[in-house]
């Protein structure tokens, strides 16, 4: 089912997709969004670009192969939990830092962002692993 | 008789309890020793591997010291002491490690640890060519260190744990030839029945601890009277009767018994006719101080005794096979023991105690000496064996003095064992009478008179048992056979002849082994000091002289008439098809088939079955305590719901008919979509944005993973009628209702404040984050996200792998 | 409200189990995504309804003023949502495995197991 028009249109809106899904994962914390929806978001960029041309060429698209994302996925959420073990706490305890960027204004980042990356890196590879897999078949 | 004194405790002092007395040297080898086989159990298939042929040696030595040690407490403990030993266990529940060794379990260590030297021995030269003799080692001292266990216990929850290891290990070796399904059965057989029998133990246990208010035997056994008063004392009585009845083959559990034989020879010997089959009797033993003396106690021993030691002989008459006939024999001599218990005078106590020791040392001769006979010749049934003596001069010395003891021929030990049964059973009316003041009752004098003839009757059958296994085989012309005999090799003539020697010894010293064997057991099972004849070989001519010529004249009648007896005891085995045996096997198939209808029924493999049947029985279950306790508050307050809130529940419940209805499969993934978005919608509309926003996401997801794997699936078809789709309906409308209900009646009592405020309160003090859904599942609960994104992980893999091994599977197809 | 919701749910548990209920494996998976729906939307009523106040710290505040809809059963149906996903997923290819195995769809033809 190759379409000019979606072809087109989903090169023009896949890189906008996929901003949209790192705004989402970022602005989680504070609003609605997070790993889960902004991973899904990612997922859907890329199946629409499987639609408008074909599983091979999504595969291309995202670079690295979906099972290294689910991976990297839960080594970031592990690695956030570990965190905190090294600095004596509880594991997966969120621990802080605020830094001032010029321009930017003030800035806090923690542990539990970096598990939310996880979130997202592991639902995006896990969506486009049975996506791809399936639509490959 | 060594004068009674009061008894020495003597305590050892382990895991910091604060005890006054000093740690004994003594009681700490006694654990030493138990601790020493059970330690050789588990080495012993690596010593096997690593020492070949002289295994059997080294063990045999090693058993043989502890043997010896047990042997140098007898003084002691003859003069009154009981060794003690004891650490906590189980200290939250009252359960403490005892062991306890008196006059009567120190006879029955002497016995397991005497005759289990030998039967290492032996069982080395017998089993030299079995690939597996390493691991008969190690099931073998494990039976020992369990029994050795049971006999020693001073904590009847010990005692229990002891017992049943007895049960298992004798499993262990009966199916010892594990590839021949004969021995599988067998081995069965003999583990249900005692396993049956230990559980209604184990509960006769716990309710007599529970009445004595101690699980300490020591302490149980001398409030016996508060037993004996107890409510529950007939029940205690029959479960501990029957955990007593099975392990020692008591009628009707005899039949495991011969279908043990299936075990290796010097098993047989040493299991199923010198130790653990003595294991019940010795149980009653035990408990006679605290359970004996009462009507229904004398009663129910005395009759089973008897009935047991009658069926024994006669069945021994029906059988070919030296050892099933042997078995019969012990079934016989158990019977004999559980009756002379249950009469409970001192006579009858001693007799038991004698003839105890006694049938330990030429039964276990016997069957070791069938073995030996069975190895040279090949041969397995007593009427084609003949004129062995010459070619296995040892073994046949063997067997003429185990059958003289069993016989009951002066001066062997076997001799006074039988005396002193037909004294017990002629004295036990008048004695039970002139004890008025004892506890014990009268009212069984008839039966008790009538014991005697009976007694008799038995040991003229066994007369022909003895001859048939212990005489005939050496004497007469041999019989051509494809293996001439040769005399067996050391360890396996040393295995018989010593226990029929040590019968000879024991019967000549008489007067020494009363005094130090038999006295402190009798003093144990009565529990009080007791003023008894000395034991001697010679008591002139007294009447029990005059049973015994009896015993042997008949016997010897029986014997030339033996094939007569056989014919007449082969159509009595046609009773057989209502015996106990049947009985076993029939309980066996039903429960099999019982087994299997219940599977077929519930374990259809139809889904649609198994999903009904779970949802039936939900919808009985919750739904009707439901509908009893149902409150509807939001109904009066209709007036609340919007009418945005109608149309989204209708849109809702549409798509979702519209689903069920649909008879395309693109319009069910239509119709499945739009349930996805009405709810996605309702989570808007209440205060979930993540949610609507996910649910939006994944419902597009979902639409094109269905699209893309239902381009692979069949159409739609209906395979169903009509009435299993309106029974399906009505079972699914039913089940909607009950959770309708159930949310209904959980919103109304809801009164526990929320979990949630916790984390409300803190989302953005401590976790820096506004959107609290987001704080609880990347900072308040993210264990679970991690578990749960691993759950997905795992998901994708399986997908991945599903597909990709057909994709294999393929390739092979093209090669 | 809760009323409408709950007959909602219940309708789709009904619904759902008809379909479970079938023979035909496609209906078995459109029934498996319904009772998940019904699963989901059991755990959202039973937390409580809140019409329009998400659990968002407004900007300037320092915690949530009541009423405001209840987060926890929230982010367990968030999880819930992206695993069912996941376990579907997982199921419709097995099921598509089966299919292709035993070459029909009826799932009183897969009873046997060394087809």
């Amino acid at each position: 089912m190759k379409s000019v028009i979606l072809s087109t249109a989903s090169r023009l809106v896949h890189p906008l997709l996929l901003m949209f899904s790192v705004f989402l994962l970022l602005r989680g914390h504070n609003e609605p969004g997070g790993g889960f929806s902004g991973g899904l978001m990612a997922a859907s960029a890329f199946v629409l670009h499987a639609l408008a041309h074909d599983a091979q060429t999504a595969r291309r698209a995202l670079k690295v192969q979906p099972q290294t994302l689910i991976g990297a996925g839960l080594l970031a959420a592990l690695a956030a939990g570990i965190v905190a073990l090294a600095i004596g706490e509880p594991f997966l305890t969120g621990s802080w830092t605020s830094f001032h960027m010029p321009g930017l204004g003030e800035w806090t980042l923690g542990t539990p962002l970096l598990f939310d990356v996880g979130v997202y890196l592991v639902v995006v590879g896990v969506s486009m692993l049975i996506i791809l897999s399936m639509a490959e078949d | 008789m060594a004068p009674v004194g009061k008894p020495v405790t003597l305590f050892l002092q382990t895991f910091g309890q604060q005890d006054t007395h000093p740690a004994s040297a003594v009681t700490k080898i006694m654990i030493e020793c138990l601790l020493t086989i059970f330690g050789l159990a588990l080495v012993a298939p690596f010593l096997h591997w690593a020492l070949r042929s002289t295994t059997h040696w080294f063990l045999g030595a090693i058993v043989a010291g502890i043997t010896t040690w047990l042997a140098l407490q007898l003084p002691a403990v003859a003069s009154g002491a009981t060794l003690h030993a004891a650490f906590a266990w189980v200290p939250a529940l009252g359960v403490n490690f005892s062991l306890m060794a008196d006059g009567l379990g120190l006879l029955m260590a002497l016995i397991i640890c005497g005759i289990g030297t030998l039967i290492v021995i032996y069982a080395g030269g017998y089993l030299a060519d079995h690939p597996l003799l390493g691991r008969f080692y190690a099931y073998i001292l494990l039976f020992m260190g369990s029994m050795l266990g049971v006999v020693l216990a001073d904590n009847i929850i010990v005692l229990f744990i002891f017992w049943e290891l007895t049960s298992i290990s004798s499993y262990l070796l009966i199916g010892f030839d594990h590839e021949r399904a004969a021995a599988r059965a067998a081995a069965l057989k003999a583990l249900l029945v005692t396993s049956l029998g230990g559980l209604a133990l184990l509960a006769g246990l716990l309710l007599m601890g529970t009445a004595a208010g101690s699980y300490e035997l020591n302490e149980i056994l001398t409030r016996g009277d508060v037993v004996r008063s107890h409510t529950l004392y007939v029940p205690i009585l029959i479960l501990i009767l029957l955990g007593a009845a099975t392990k020692s083959a008591q009628f009707p559990f005899h039949f495991w018994l011969p279908a043990a034989m299936e075990a290796p020879s010097p098993v047989s010997a040493y299991l199923h006719s010198a130790t653990m089959v003595k294991a019940g009797v010795f149980l009653l033993a035990r408990l006679t101080p605290a359970l004996g003396g009462t009507p229904a106690w004398q009663g129910s021993l005395v009759a089973i005794g008897a009935i047991t030691m009658l069926v024994g002989a006669i069945l021994s008459l029906s059988s070919d096979g030296l050892k099933r006939i042997l078995a019969y024999s012990t079934v016989s001599v158990l019977g004999t023991l559980t009756m002379l218990i249950g009469i409970g005078t001192l006579t009858a106590i001693q007799a038991a105690v004698l003839y105890l020791m006694a049938h330990a040392l030429y039964k276990g001769a016997l069957f070791l000496l069938a073995g030996s006979v069975s190895h040279a010749t090949h041969l397995y049934d007593a009427d084609d064996l003949g004129g062995l003596a010459r070619r296995m001069p040892l073994t046949a010395v063997a067997g003429f003095l185990a059958a003289l003891s069993m016989m009951g021929i002066p001066p062997l030990l076997g001799f006074i064992g039988k005396e002193s049964l037909y004294e017990a059973t002629m004295t036990a009316a008048s004695e039970i009478g002139k004890a008025g003041t004892d506890h014990y009752s009268t009212g069984w004098t008839r039966p008790i008179m009538s014991l005697t003839p009976l007694a008799v009757a038995a040991h003229m059958l066994l007369f022909v048992v003895v001859v048939r296994v212990g005489v005939r085989p050496f004497l007469g012309r041999s019989r051509p056979s494809a293996h001439p005999p040769q005399e067996v090799s050391p360890s396996l003539w040393l295995g018989p002849l010593v226990p029929a020697v040590v019968g000879i010894i024991g019967g000549l010293l008489a007067g020494n082994v009363g005094s130090l064997i038999v006295a402190p057991a009798v003093m144990a099972v009565r529990g009080e000091p007791h003023e008894a004849a000395p034991l001697a070989l010679w008591h002139g001519l007294t009447p029990e002289l005059a049973l015994s010529a009896l015993t042997l004249f008949g016997g010897l009648i029986l014997f030339a008439a033996r094939r007569r007896l056989v014919q007449a005891a082969a159509s009595l085995s046609r009773l057989a098809d209502w015996g106990p045996d049947a009985g076993y096997d029939r309980a066996l198939a039903t429960l099999n088939l019982a087994a299997k209808t219940q599977t077929r029924v519930l374990q259809n493999g139809y889904l649609r079955w198994y999903l009904l049947t779970v949802l039936s029985v939900t919808v009985l279950l919750v739904g009707y305590p439901l509908i009893e306790h149902m409150e509807l508050p939001e109904i009066k307050n209709l007036s609340d719901i919007w009418h945005f809130e109608l149309m989204l529940a209708a849109m809702t419940l549409i798509s979702a008919y519209a689903a069920v209805r649909a008879t395309t499969r693109l319009g069910a993934v239509a119709a499945l979509g739009a349930v996805g978005y009405s709810v996605a919608l309702i989570y808007v509309y209440y205060g979930a944005p993540d949610l609507a926003m996910t649910q939006f996401l994944i419902e597009t997801l979902m639409v094109i993973l269905f699209v893309l794997v239902f381009y692979h699936l069949p159409p739609f078809s209906i395979f169903s009628g009509r009435a299993a789709r309106l029974r399906d309906t009505l079972l699914a409308l039913a089940f909607g209702a009950m959770m309708t209900m159930l949310i209904l009646t959980t919103r109304a009592n809801q009164s526990q404040p929320r979990i949630s405020e916790y984390f409300v309160e803190h989302s953005l003090t401590e976790a820096h984050g506004r959107n609290i859904v987001n704080v609880i599942l990347v900072d308040f609960r993210a264990i679970d996200t991690l578990g749960e994104i691993t759950v997905l992980a795992v998901a994708a893999v399986g997908v991945f792998a599903l597909l990709k091994l057909r994709r294999s599977a393929k390739k092979e197809e093209m090669r | 409200m809760n009323l409408v919701l709950a007959v909602v749910v219940g309708g789709l548990y009904a619904a759902g189990l008809y379909l479970m209920a079938r023979r035909s494996v496609v209906k078995l998976i459109i029934g498996l995504c319904l009772i998940g729906h019904a699963s989901n939307l059991l755990i959202f009523v039973s937390g409580g309804l809140t019409r329009g106040r998400p659990p968002l710290i407004r900007p300037g505040a320092e915690t949530l003023t009541a009423p405001y809809a209840d987060p926890l059963p929230q982010a367990l149906i968030l999880t819930a949502i992206v695993i069912g996903f996941g376990v579907l997923a997982f199921a419709m290819v097995l099921i598509h495995k089966v299919y292709v195995a035993v070459g029909s769809d009826d799932l009183d033809q897969m009873k046997s197991t060394d087809a």
